[in-house]
């Protein structure tokens, strides 16, 4: 077997305000080349800290305290800034969570969505808007050159994220960081931007780590998924496998807990507190293992 | 699960309608004409710096000719003028018309220069304290916090006290004061603007630092600026106007507006023009200046302008 794409490895994370609370626990995980990995849980869990710490860009607040991440045979934590940055758009990319602001409000579309292909690949202006008009038609946009002289509020939402996810592909990356892409659109937009990423990292044999909260969404386009709870991983799997049969009692939870349309009645049930109880006790037996396991290390 | 066949089916779907944009934007210089805040304001402000430029061919008498036979003569229209001095003379018989747009000399040059080096040493430390981190931040606020306890009116007076009179003089204590006014509402921005997604997208992109500042951040703190800046160019005239009037700004033998509406208040009895012509040219010019920034804030800021 082939070493996979992107590697996490026993990643643990503190926070500096929060008393040194652990935002993650020794988290590993593995991206395969062209395979689309769920990363799921709910808000706090450790989703986007693990995303950040990928692209270089963690909070003040927060202190890596182990682990690796192992891109192509580096570890990124390792890296120093220049080296970090040269990796970043060529071959780390990111679909950023909320369009409305991850567009600059004051430069047009073609200036923002040629500044990767102009900086990583000394394309110029003209090639540039060449290619990024080419990659406005692979997102499905039927006037790119009406699209590429427009500001951002010029555009819906779902059209800013197609922005940003052709701008997200333009120096074909090998990896993409989906961070929450479909939290900020309406249901039928959701739907049209999961196909394309979808179509996108098809052809394109891209990898993408996709961060949701969304059990519904990630149903829908990973192949493998990891279950994230108070920042220790409950459960990784093959999807289908971990829908079907899930085998750690938050992942049902957390599986019961998604609106059914066809079931109006369910899914508004908190999580029992039996399950957040014995979720807790894990982690507590967890931590406090881990940590004699780190005395003994030192 | 998304099927792989169904990929390529979903391509032709999703197809965006074409009502999801707007039609192609103005181009900028198409979207100030149309304003008529920026079009009155601007053109009065045109008008004055051709008058200032012009002035030696304009002004139809020497603004410094005295002529004690011709002192006090009112303004063409009223009783007892004499038609070369279309707006009367002041108490030496000096003609006050070319005075005035000789005046505009030295308070468009105090409001450009100044309120120009204001404007880019402020910007510079605000945009710095805004991005580049706490310390940095903190160095650069306090600094300006203790700056601003100083009583303006009594920094400028002592600086030029200091320095020596002269149209230097007045711009560098206009510059001096009033950089923190731009450091201050520019850290802001820059704070806000860098809180946004944008900024985050554009570092891994891999922009460096600098880059990032200059290239994403600036761009949405133009706005603000030119606002304060036409803000600050109506504050400039009138200190300038405040200096010459106390007779601290350049030599008396230099017409000012301030310098006339000093002399004109002595004499505002005998003749009222020699104070009221200078008056309504500071206050016209001031207004110009603010209604002017009010218009290009809207017209350029991408997300208020229509």
């Amino acid at each position: 077997m082939t070493a996979p794409r992107l590697a996490i490895e026993a990643l643990s994370a503190i926070s500096l305000r929060a008393n040194n609370a652990p935002i993650l626990r020794r988290v590993s995980l593995a991206v395969d080349t062209g395979e689309v990995h769920g990363l799921v849980g709910e808000s706090g869990a450790g989703k986007s800290t693990i995303a950040k710490a990928i692209l270089g860009i963690i909070p003040s607040q927060v202190k890596i305290t182990g682990g690796r991440i192992i891109f192509e045979g580096r570890d990124l934590l390792s890296l120093s800034a220049n080296e970090l940055r040269a990796i970043l758009g060529r071959d780390i990319a990111l679909v950023p969570q909320d369009p409305s602001t991850a567009l600059n409000p004051s430069r047009r579309i073609d200036a923002q969505m040629t500044d990767g292909l102009r900086l990583k690949r000394g394309l110029s202006r003209k090639a540039a808007r060449l290619r990024a008009r080419a990659l406005l038609t692979e997102v499905q946009i039927r006037d790119p050159e009406r699209v590429l002289s427009c500001y951002p509020h010029q555009l819906s939402g779902g059209m800013r994220q197609r922005v940003l996810i052709a701008a997200a592909f333009a120096l074909e990356p090998k990896l993409v960081i989906a961070d929450e892409p479909t939290t900020a659109l309406d249901v039928t937009v959701q739907k049209q931007i999961l196909r394309l990423i979808r179509a996108l990292q098809e052809r394109h044999g891209t990898s993408v780590l996709f961060v949701s909260h969304d059990l519904g969404v990630v149903a829908k386009i990973c192949d493998r998924v990891s279950v994230l709870y108070m920042g220790k991983m409950v459960e990784q799997g093959r999807t289908a496998d971990i829908l079907q049969n899930p085998r750690h009692a938050y992942t049902k939870a957390l599986l019961a807990a998604n609106p059914r349309y066809d079931r109006p009645d369910t899914g508004l049930e908190p999580t029992s507190p039996e399950v957040i109880v014995a979720l807790r006790a894990e982690i507590a037996a967890f931590d406090a293992g881990s940590s004699t396991g780190e005395a003994r290390d030192g | 699960m998304l099927e792989r066949g169904d990929v390529k089916h979903a391509a032709q779907l999703t197809s965006a309608p074409a009502a999801e944009t707007e039609p192609r934007p103005l181009p900028a210089y198409l979207r100030l004409v149309r304003d008529p805040k920026v079009v009155c304001a601007g053109g009065f402000i045109l008008f004055l710096v051709v008058l200032a430029i012009g002035a030696p061919l304009i002004a139809p008498q020497d603004p410094l000719a005295q002529n004690l036979l011709n002192a006090t003569l009112p303004p063409v229209g009223f009783a007892d003028a004499a038609p070369g001095f279309l707006l009367g003379t002041d108490g030496l018989g000096r003609d006050v018309l070319s005075r005035v747009i000789y005046g505009s000399r030295v308070s468009l040059t105090v409001a450009f220069v100044a309120a120009g080096l204001a404007c880019l040493i402020g910007s510079l430390l605000g945009l710095m304290a805004g991005y580049l981190g706490a310390a940095t931040d903190a160095m650069i606020s306090r600094l300006v916090d203790v700056w601003m306890a100083f009583p303006p009116v009594l920094l400028s007076i002592l600086l030029i006290a200091v320095i020596g009179t002269g149209l230097h003089s007045v711009i560098i204590a206009i510059v001096v004061i009033d950089w923190t006014r731009f450091c201050r509402v520019v850290r802001t921005e820059t704070m806000n603007q860098a809180q946004m997604d944008y900024v985050v997208a554009a570092r891994t992109i891999g922009f460096s630092r600098p880059a990032t500042l200059f290239r994403e951040i600036l761009p949405n703190v133009v706005p603000v600026l030119i606002a304060l800046l036409t803000l600050e160019m109506g504050i400039a005239v009138v200190v300038e106007a405040i200096l010459s009037f106390v007779g601290l700004s350049v030599s008396s033998d230099t017409p000012t507006w301030g310098g006339m509406i000093a002399e004109g208040r002595q004499i505002v009895h005998e003749a009222w023009w020699v104070l009221a012509v200078p008056l309504a040219a500071l206050f016209a010019t001031v207004v110009a200046f603010n209604q002017l920034g009010d218009g290009l804030a809207r017209s350029l800021d991408p997300v208020l302008r229509r």
